[in-house]
């Protein structure tokens, strides 16, 4: 008897599976209009969270640098970068709307300034775990403070860095969703305006497995790229591992609503 | 200074090359680290820098190169103001070596050892060979060249710290306890090997430790420095030994300075007793001649080559029959010898200390037995020394 009912459960769950993957399949691409299924969704959500991360690191390595030379600057330029975060992705997509429209930007701008919140804080210390022996050595062979910065100081901060990267392209990658109240957020449309507008599951099933997925392959390539880029810190890791332990605290992989930021900066100082 | 210009041949006609003129460092919370410093750092040799913790000897060195700027005084090297030099390019032409060797992590080995010629300009495959000949002069393997800092013991990454700094090839040398963090066997052959550089390099050698000893085998000179960044006194390691300026320098060296200045002194100076070294085919009666009946507690038996074997008591000799082979004997053993050529009173005094007998054997530079000390000797050259 018992067994039966289990019999069913597990049949009706096949069932169900089977026709989310039909329907993803069925869905997939349209052939002569590059604009429709989801194959284009996924390439917009690689877009929109790739170029935001980008962004964002393009900014705060500089940001970072600065803020690791000139030390008085970084308590406030991080207490900004906090309140921006502070901000709903919602309001934000919105206030800006009027000015970049319904073009990629309009969610590339805020996600970029998202990242900040992870990537500035780990570029700075990623600088600051330089051993100290090590930063004193540079000088005494007579590295100029600019050379040593770019010589030194920013390889061996490396790890730290791409640790923050993880993060912060997991936690993007997640929230590019929420872009789709603006009509973009590639992924994020199969979720809303498929699912949500439509009472339909297999949208929002197919939706989060291939939003996870992405996560998933980005942080792969994201572990590969560390392991490329630093091969003097691979061996028994002593040195120069990167600190996942507090980064990994800031952002959980499915989080699309950012914690509050006291949380986030949670043992700065 | 160029670092062409670098290779001097010792000469006590040269310039001083470092001088302190009043070099004071106060930092801007009050603390009084270096009070004034005037001081002479001759050419081509090592001075060394010695004080309890805190008491300047860093903040000194780091003057030399402007990685501190004084607040009062000057420094010079060869009489010219190190102020008037960009403080980049003072520093490429003198080398550093610090307490944990500070070495690039991200960097392989060779590649450690070429950032000065990089810095200098130089073109990489240059700057690599000079650094694989640099690895060679330090002793380390051509093989560790590829590895990264982490995969190395503490001493090899101080061998790599050393050739970093001697890439450029550098005249002054600067080392700020380069050698506190390796354990005590691993630095007394990082500090002969340095001893050996020297000898063949010829740099002047700034070298700061806390450690008396290691002061005392590596300086031509040593600067005493004390607690508020005063120089108590700058001597020659004998002198130092010998006449402590004060109460506390002399308790900065330590209670058993009259044992360590007999490093100084020549064994050759010892008058050496041949007359209780007998062969192992001697008969027992004919070494009674001199030890037990003859007066002497002990003998040393040598085999046909005169390389020793080892003590028999006047005890023992005097209940062995007559006729008995002094090498079929039980020996007591020999212990570590002294060789009369180069060694000190100091070795000769540790090896009568550790001898069954009392008594130090003093060996040629092949091993053969020259003669043996006996305490009455040892203490008449400790008396002559303390005169
Ligand atoms: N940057 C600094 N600011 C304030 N005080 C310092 C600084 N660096 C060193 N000192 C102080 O200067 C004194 C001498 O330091 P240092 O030269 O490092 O001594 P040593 O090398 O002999 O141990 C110490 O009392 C130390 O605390
Ligand atoms: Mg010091």
């Amino acid at each position: 008897m018992i067994a039966a009912e289990g019999g069913d459960w597990a049949l009706g769950a096949w069932e169900w599976v089977v026709r989310v993957t039909e329907w993803g399949t069925a869905n997939w691409s349209y052939p002569g209009e590059p604009d429709r299924g989801i194959r284009p969704l996924v390439l917009e959500h690689m877009r929109l969270s790739y170029l935001s991360i980008l962004i964002g690191l393009v900014i705060a390595l500089p940001l970072g640098l600065a803020c690791a030379r000139w030390r008085p600057l970084y308590p406030p330029v991080l207490t900004g970068v906090n309140v921006l975060y502070s901000i709903p992705s919602i309001a934000l997509f919105f206030l800006i709307l009027p000015y970049t429209g319904f073009s990629d930007w309009t969610a590339i701008v805020p996600l970029s300034l998202y990242t900040l919140v992870i990537l500035l804080p780990n570029v700075v210390d990623g600088l600051r775990q330089v051993p100290d022996h090590v930063r004193q050595a540079a000088v005494a062979m007579g590295f100029s403070p600019l050379r040593r910065l770019v010589a030194v100081e920013t390889p061996v901060a490396v790890p730290v860095i791409i640790a923050g990267l993880r993060v912060a392209s997991v936690a993007t990658i997640s929230m590019v969703s929420v872009a789709s109240l603006v009509g973009l957020g590639g992924l994020g449309q199969l979720i809303l305006s498929e699912g949500f507008r439509r009472q339909f599951d297999a949208p929002i099933v197919v939706g989060i497995v291939l939003v996870v997925l992405l996560a998933f392959v980005t942080d792969a390539l994201l572990v590969l790229a560390q392991y490329l880029l630093t091969p003097w810190a691979r061996g028994d890791g002593r040195r120069g591992r990167p600190r996942r332990g507090r980064t990994a605290a800031t952002g959980t992989p499915t989080a699309a609503v950012p914690p509050a930021p006291e949380q986030r900066t949670a043992g700065e100082r | 200074m160029p670092p062409g210009n670098t290779t001097r041949p010792p000469n006590g006609d040269d310039p001083a090359m470092i001088t302190f003129e009043g070099a004071a460092k106060v930092y801007p919370d009050g603390t009084v680290a270096v009070a004034g410093l005037d001081l002479t750092v001759e050419t081509a040799k090592t001075t060394v820098f010695v004080g309890p913790s805190g008491s300047g000897k860093t903040t000194s060195l780091r003057m030399i190169n402007r990685m501190v700027e004084p607040t009062g005084g000057t420094v010079r090297i060869d009489g010219a103001d190190i102020r008037e030099q960009d403080p980049s390019r003072l520093r490429r032409s003198i080398g550093y070596v610090i307490q944990q060797a500070g070495l690039f992590p991200h960097r392989t080995v060779l590649d450690n050892i070429a950032t000065v010629p990089l810095l200098l300009g130089w073109r990489r495959g240059k700057a690599r060979a000079r650094a694989a000949e640099l690895m060679e002069l330090v002793g380390l393997e051509p093989a560790q060249a590829k590895r990264y800092p982490h995969q190395l013991s503490g001493g090899q990454q101080q061998r790599v710290g050393v050739a970093r700094a001697l890439a450029a090839d550098p005249p002054i040398l600067l080392m700020d306890e380069p050698f506190s963090a390796v354990d005590p066997i691993v630095r007394t052959s990082l500090q002969d090997e340095l001893i050996r550089l020297q000898r063949e390099l010829n740099k002047t050698i700034v070298f700061v430790t806390h450690d008396i000893d290691e002061a005392v085998r590596l300086g031509d000179r040593i600067a005493v420095f004390r607690p508020g960044g005063e120089l108590a006194q700058y001597d020659t390691p004998e002198r130092l030994l010998a006449e402590p300026v004060d109460g506390f320098v002399e308790s900065f060296i330590g209670y058993d300075r009259g044992v360590r200045r007999l490093s100084f002194f020549p064994a050759s100076a010892l008058s050496l007793r041949e007359d209780v070294v007998f062969d192992d085919e001697d008969r027992v009666e004919r070494a009674l001649t001199t030890v037990g009946d003859g007066g002497e507690p002990w003998a040393l038996v040598v085999d046909g080559d005169r390389l020793p074997m080892g003590w028999v008591s006047a005890a023992q000799l005097l209940r062995e029959p007559t006729g008995v082979p002094l090498g079929t004997l039980e020996l007591a053993p020999y212990g570590h010898t002294f060789d009369v050529g180069t060694d000190s009173l100091r070795a000769a005094l540790d090896a009568a200390v550790l001898s069954p007998a009392g008594r130090a054997v003093g060996v040629d530079d092949e091993g053969r037995v020259v003669g043996v000390v006996s305490q009455e000797d040892l203490g008449a050259a400790l008396w002559s020394v303390a005169e």
